[in-house]
């Protein structure tokens, strides 16, 4: 059975899951959280009037145990099963897969080029186009990996809020969508000057995420309804709604018989960052003041302090004086107004125009996007950056290889399960637990380091 | 926007089955809201003109002429044994005593049908097809559902109940297309629920992964795994892989002659009558057997259930896969049980309407059942009155399930309570 490390490390993210002993734990949690707020890795504080070789065998034993190793790993293996699947989806590795015995070097020739090719093209989708003419031509891969990764980080931003404070948030989806609405609404009807029409376009986004994500905040702190079950039904709300309102002379592009909406004013688009030659808009920017803003949030500020106490332990924040229910519709509006801004981006930004596929699957992504970031701001900006990578790199694999995008969905599952569940990882490479062998180093530097 | 919230509450008001407080003026006082305004709207300001309900399919034994009725005299009577219910109820609320339960029920069927006769007035209805169509649509979501039962009775939520009617559905085609006969699929079905349960059980029970993190990506990965193996192999040589024949329907003699209710209950295939079966089952097994009060017990106090020496996680793995096999043979009726190819997320989430209808029955197979047949009603409805044309946006009508669900969690109509231990992890101390 697991550790109670191991429950620390799984349970972290999801910090709904309610821990042995977490009653006890999580005052003391709490104080530990406010003397060291700061974002760590391995090497911190603690550390210090140890001999030196004592702490490199701490260093080396804290990069083996540590989150960082484990991402990179499971990443590894995600990759793996993908490529398993590739290659057994591949004509060619079926065909000599039937006389795999005669020359087995068929095979794993076969198998090897048919997954190389497939995860070369999604490199160089995600990442550096080698094969393209001009340098231009090659670096739009990566601008479109930053185009592609601003909605799935703010939007992960918004569930990884409302995780620091126990709140499943399973709507970004359904916010994404009202956020989107909203600003478009602004964006094609109102006709403001340049400047102040995209940031009150960008103030509708908020607004229109933060009410979707107020009403399971609300009902969670009034009658207790779990809110995993009120978001995913607000989400399917969310899709039928804008459906409704897409066929409603309101929204309804004037002389289209398609449910989209007008397309939004020029004054109202995210400003293109890089010229008219790439799709990169200035919804980057925000999104990475918004990982700014989370991070100071959540570390420097008093709401963040109540909202991570919330998160850990209710009952003690209760006994400490927090307002528990206020706090619970509070991060949900504003886990909203994050997803919101998502929804900005892709109206304002990427598609300039409101259709029902407005949100995509952004808004599920961006779950497994806060899972792998660990609901840590700086690691959602990551795990971003990763899954759009791989969402516009599946892209260009698709067209290149014929290799289906789906795939890019089994690997990310596979990441987050595999992040989820860290002794599995650490069987599979037999790595050994954090806890094993220096224990009584650093109790304090474990707990903050997995915290 | 009032007639559209209409349905909504009727439907809603079923969720206060059983679950009205002694002496509570709640349920009065929505019933005679809701009968009000099926008097004002569906009655007094409904269209002149006859609705016609035909009743009789044409293979019947028993022929009975389509019943056509003036449509505002039939409204105004349906809307007025409303409003008696709802006095009724106000008279046992104020002796301090329970509504019986058969009243919500009646009091839902009279709005329902007032609705019903003010929407298709000058029109014909099909009463016998919306039957039928309601329970086709609803047997996914009660197997589904079921799954959801079996899970969350021992304490682990089963999000993933999307992903194994996925995978349910994907490999009864692949495998019924493969042999060419129908009946290995139906045994793949469940086999299939059990893969995905069976990482949902390792997961969440042998690694303490919380549990709603598994059941999402679970059905991440579903939809990515099916989804790939779809465009590269199914579509690739449909005529092998996708191609899987159809169930046959069973007409069980003598039942299937009973008017309305015999074409619709007894003409089904194999599936449906086994979730008749499993309803049924599954219920007694649930409520009056050991093996029930253990289920629970684990689910609601897992520590007491382990001093009395219950083993707390072997059960909870047992009745994962048990809720998987459940869920992967609802899977099956997407493809072989309505002799369909398999599509990319055929089941559309479904799952996720499943997940809502258990809720909504409070995690019992019987009120799952009833659950997700007033689900399938709702969605039905929109496809009947898409036909005949009302004033409703059917998107509206979609978001009944969804919205209802929410009222019912919320506690604006009864109380709906989960398991006391669900989703937490049991660890022994």
């Amino acid at each position: 059975m697991s550790t109670p490390e191991d429950h620390q490390n799984a349970g972290e993210p999801m910090p709904g899951a309610p821990r042995p002993g977490a009653a006890r734990e999580g005052t003391a949690q709490t104080s530990a959280e406010q003397a060291a707020p700061a974002q760590t890795g391995s090497g911190q504080p603690g550390h210090v009037g140890r001999s030196e070789e004592d702490r490199s065998a701490n260093l080396v034993h804290e990069i083996l145990s540590s989150s960082w190793l484990l991402s990179l790993l499971a990443l590894v293996v995600a990759l793996a099963v993908g490529g398993v699947l590739i290659a057994a989806a591949d004509e060619q590795v079926q065909e000599a897969a039937g006389y795999l015995f005669a020359r087995p070097t068929d095979f794993i020739g076969a198998a090897w080029s048919a997954v190389s090719e497939a995860y070369v093209a999604l490199f160089h989708g995600a990442v550096f186009d080698g094969q393209s003419a001009t340098f231009t031509r090659s670096i739009r891969s990566v601008t479109e990996t930053l185009t592609v990764s601003t909605p799935l980080i703010l939007a992960g931003l918004g569930v990884a809020l409302a995780f620091r404070a126990s709140l499943f948030n399973i709507g970004a989806q359904g916010q994404i969508i009202m956020g989107a609405t909203f600003a478009a609404w602004v964006g094609f009807t109102w006709h403001l000057p340049v400047g102040v029409h995209v940031v009150v376009a960008v103030l509708a986004g908020i607004l229109g995420g933060a009410l979707w994500g107020a009403i399971p905040g609300f009902l969670r702190a009034r009658t207790g309804a779990h809110e995993v079950i009120v978001t995913i039904m607000l989400n399917y709300i969310a899709v039928y709604l804008i459906s409704y309102l897409l066929i409603t002379p309101a929204f309804q592009r004037p002389g289209s018989s398609n449910p989209v909406s007008p397309l939004l004013d020029d004054t109202a688009l995210y400003p293109l960052l890089l010229g008219s030659g790439f799709r990169l808009h200035a919804g980057f920017l925000v999104a990475i003041a918004a990982t700014a803003f989370v991070w100071w949030l959540l570390n420097r500020s008093t709401v963040g302090f109540r909202f991570r106490a919330v998160g850990l332990n209710p009952h003690a924040a209760r006994t400490a004086g927090i307002k528990v229910e206020w706090a619970y519709v509070l991060v949900m509006i504003v886990a909203g107004g994050l997803a919101g801004l998502a929804g900005t981006a892709q109206v304002m930004g990427t598609e300039k125009y409101l259709t029902a596929g407005i949100a995509a699957s952004f808004g599920f992504d961006a779950i497994t996007v806060a899972l792998l970031g660990r609901s840590r701001p700086i690691g959602v900006f990551f795990a971003g950056l990763l899954f759009g990578a791989l969402r516009a790199g599946g892209v260009t694999m698709q067209a290149r290889t014929g290799t289906p995008i789906d795939i890019v969905l089994v690997v990310q599952s596979v990441i987050v399960l595999l992040i989820a569940a860290p002794p599995l990882v650490r069987a599979i490479f037999r790595l050994p637990a954090p806890n094993s062998r220096p224990r009584s180093a650093r109790p304090a530097a474990v707990k903050e380091a997995q915290a | 926007m009032s007639t559209v919230t209409a349905p909504t509450q009727g439907a809603a008001s079923q969720g206060a089955v059983g679950g009205s407080t002694p002496g509570s003026r709640k349920a009065p006082i929505t019933y005679a809201v809701l009968g009000l305004f099926a008097l004002v709207v569906f009655g007094l300001l409904g269209q002149p003109g006859s609705s016609t309900f035909s009743v009789s399919t044409r293979t019947d034994l028993f022929q009975i002429t389509p019943i056509g009725v003036p449509s505002r005299l039939t409204a105004i009577v349906l809307a007025l044994v409303c409003l008696g219910l709802a006095a009724f109820a106000a008279l046992r609320a104020k002796e301090g005593r329970r509504t019986p339960g058969w009243v919500a029920g009646t009091f839902a069927a009279a709005f329902v049908l007032a609705f019903l006769t003010w929407a298709v007035a000058g029109e014909s209805i099909p009463f016998t097809g919306l039957l039928q169509g309601t329970l086709f649509l609803a047997v996914p979501l009660v197997f589904g559902a079921l799954s959801g039962v079996m899970c969350e009775r021992v304490g682990v939520i089963n999000i993933a109940i999307e992903g194994q009617l996925l995978a349910g559905a994907f490999l009864a085609a692949v495998a019924a297309s493969l042999s060419g006969n129908v009946y290995a699929g139906l045994i793949a079905a469940p086999i299939a629920g059990v893969l995905v349960a069976l990482l949902l059980a390792v997961f969440t029970i042998t690694y303490a992964v919380n549990q709603i993190i598994v059941g999402v990506v679970l059905n991440v990965l579903v939809v990515g795994v099916t989804g790939f193996l779809y465009s590269t192999v199914l579509t690739v040589n449909a005529s092998s892989w996708n191609q899987p024949p159809g169930l046959q329907r069973i007409a069980i003699p003598l039942l299937s002659e009973i008017p309305v209710l015999g074409p619709v209950l007894f003409r089904q295939n194999l599936i449906v009558y086994l979730m008749y079966a499993a309803v049924i089952v599954a219920n007694i097994a649930l409520f009056r057997s050991k093996w029930g009060l253990r289920v629970r017990a684990v689910g609601e106090h897992p520590r007491a259930a382990d001093t009395v020496g219950i083993k707390v996680n072997a059960t909870r793995f047992k009745n994962v896969l048990l809720g998987g096999a459940i869920a992967g043979l609802g899977g099956a009726f997407f493809t072989i049980g309505a002799g369909l190819a398999f599509g990319k997320e055929m089941t559309a989430g479904k799952g996720y309407i499943a997940l809502a209808a258990m809720i909504f029955g409070r995690w019992s197979p019987k009120g799952a059942l009833g659950a997700a047949l007033l689900f399938g009603f709702a969605e039905q409805l929109r496809i009947s009155l898409g036909i005949v044309g009302t004033g409703i946006p059917s998107q509206f009508m979609l978001m009944t399930p969804y919205l209802v669900t929410i009222f019912a969690v919320a506690g604006l109509v009864g109380r709906v309570r989960p398991p006391a231990a669900n989703g937490t992890h049991y660890a022994k101390s």
